[in-house]
């Protein structure tokens, strides 16, 4: 059934960011460390675990598809609910500063990539899917 | 006639998701028409979406003086449930399913690196701007730094260090035009600056590190990179918030005095 898909991603997405925030107080911070970021980690390891053993339905795996899917169009919406004026009328130190660490960081993309070795994705992966 | 203009404002506002559902429909539909008719698919239609979705914010931010671009008009709040935190991260997850762990796991080590190091570098370079402009105490400086790391840092780091007002919607500012230029320059600047593995994504949001501007600038550039470049990008701001008002104003303190 498509909502045991969504089960799972939601127990994911819950205890993740529940360990997020744990993480974050044990560091003393009222924040979120890192919740997605497990909760992710979470998605693959039982996703990858069910489907050897086969108890992946079709229609569960549709499920997560849905959302995968929803994701560019969440983000447009997600553009269209910037501080766009704002950011805007920072005045130069918010625009140099903002576009500053920008660029020097897409600098710095290269050389720390050189530290993880080759990496590339699967061939069926070059269509970006629309 | 205005009788039934009032029933559809009505309708659209009371279904607020399913009115975000048909705009954003709307917008990709016109986006990847452009940019397959003027762009000659040169542009991809996602990076055109999400520039348009902007270029409403901003329409929107100008319109109702609110924060929250055009979902502070009535009749597309529904883009507010749609595009906020809770399904943007829902579908982050979403996009963790099939990903690779070997690839993470090989850049692990650099997207660690990459949050260290983009970190303590956007303090920097938010302080010496602010420096460049005026700003002399260590409390405005580091608060400045924080907003140039991401726009929750920024404000985090300013109410825990006591900064002005100001200061803190400057810091803000900086966050939201850092957030911006990487949803606008990433797909620009992936092939030029090698940003086209799985490796290469996972460094990236370290290194950039809003969880927004990394979305929808991988979106816009392949967006079978999203979910390395989400899965560093997530601890950025969490990092930032520990080491802003701790290390990163006792060096700012220790160099200003």
């Amino acid at each position: 059934m498509v909502i045991y898909g969504l089960l799972i991603m939601g127990l994911c997405a819950i205890v993740g960011n529940v360990l997020g925030y744990l993480l974050g107080g044990i560091l003393g911070i009222t924040a979120n460390v890192g919740g997605v970021g497990f909760a992710m980690l979470f998605l693959v390891l039982v996703t990858r675990r069910l489907m050897d053993q086969g108890k992946l339905s079709k229609p569960a795996e549709s499920g997560i598809q849905f959302w995968n899917a929803m994701y560019i169009p969440v983000v447009v919406a997600m553009a269209a609910q910037q501080n766009v004026v704002a950011a805007l009328k920072g005045g130069w130190i918010a625009f140099i500063g903002g576009l500053g660490a920008v660029i020097i960081c897409f600098a710095l993309i290269r050389p720390l990539t050189a530290m993880a070795g080759p990496s590339e994705l699967m061939e069926d992966d070059d269509e970006a899917s629309a | 006639m205005d009788f039934f203009i009032a029933t559809v404002m009505k309708v659209a506002t009371k279904n607020g998701l399913i009115t975000a559902f048909v705009i954003v429909g709307v917008v990709t539909w016109l986006a990847y028409f452009v940019s397959k008719r003027l762009t000659k698919g040169r542009i991809h239609g996602s990076a055109i979406a999400i520039v348009a979705g902007l270029l409403l914010a901003y329409i929107g931010g100008e319109f109702t003086h609110g924060k929250k671009g055009i979902s502070d008009v009535a009749f597309f709040s529904g883009i507010g449930l749609m595009g906020g935190g809770m399904l943007r991260d829902f579908c982050i997850i979403a996009t963790a399913f099939g990903i690779k762990l070997e690839e993470l796991k090989k850049a692990g080590l650099a997207g660690t690196l990459a949050i260290v190091v983009s970190t303590f570098l956007s303090f920097l370079i938010g302080a010496v701007v602010a420096w460049g402009f005026g700003y002399r105490d260590a409390v405005s400086l580091t608060t400045i730094g924080g907003g140039v790391a991401t726009f929750i840092v920024g404000p985090v780091t300013g109410a825990a260090l006591g900064a002005t007002s100001e200061v803190i919607a400057l810091s803000i500012a900086a966050g939201v035009v850092k957030s911006i230029s990487v949803m606008i320059l990433t797909p620009i600047l992936a092939k030029p600056f090698g940003l086209t593995t799985p490796a290469a994504a996972t460094v990236y949001g370290g290194l950039m590190g809003t969880t927004s501007g990394t979305a929808a600038g991988l979106a816009a550039t392949n967006p079978k990179l999203v979910p390395y470049g989400a899965m560093t990008a997530t601890f950025y701001t969490g990092f930032g918030c520990l080491v802003g008002p701790s290390i990163c104003f006792f060096i700012i303190k220790a160099i200003v005095g």
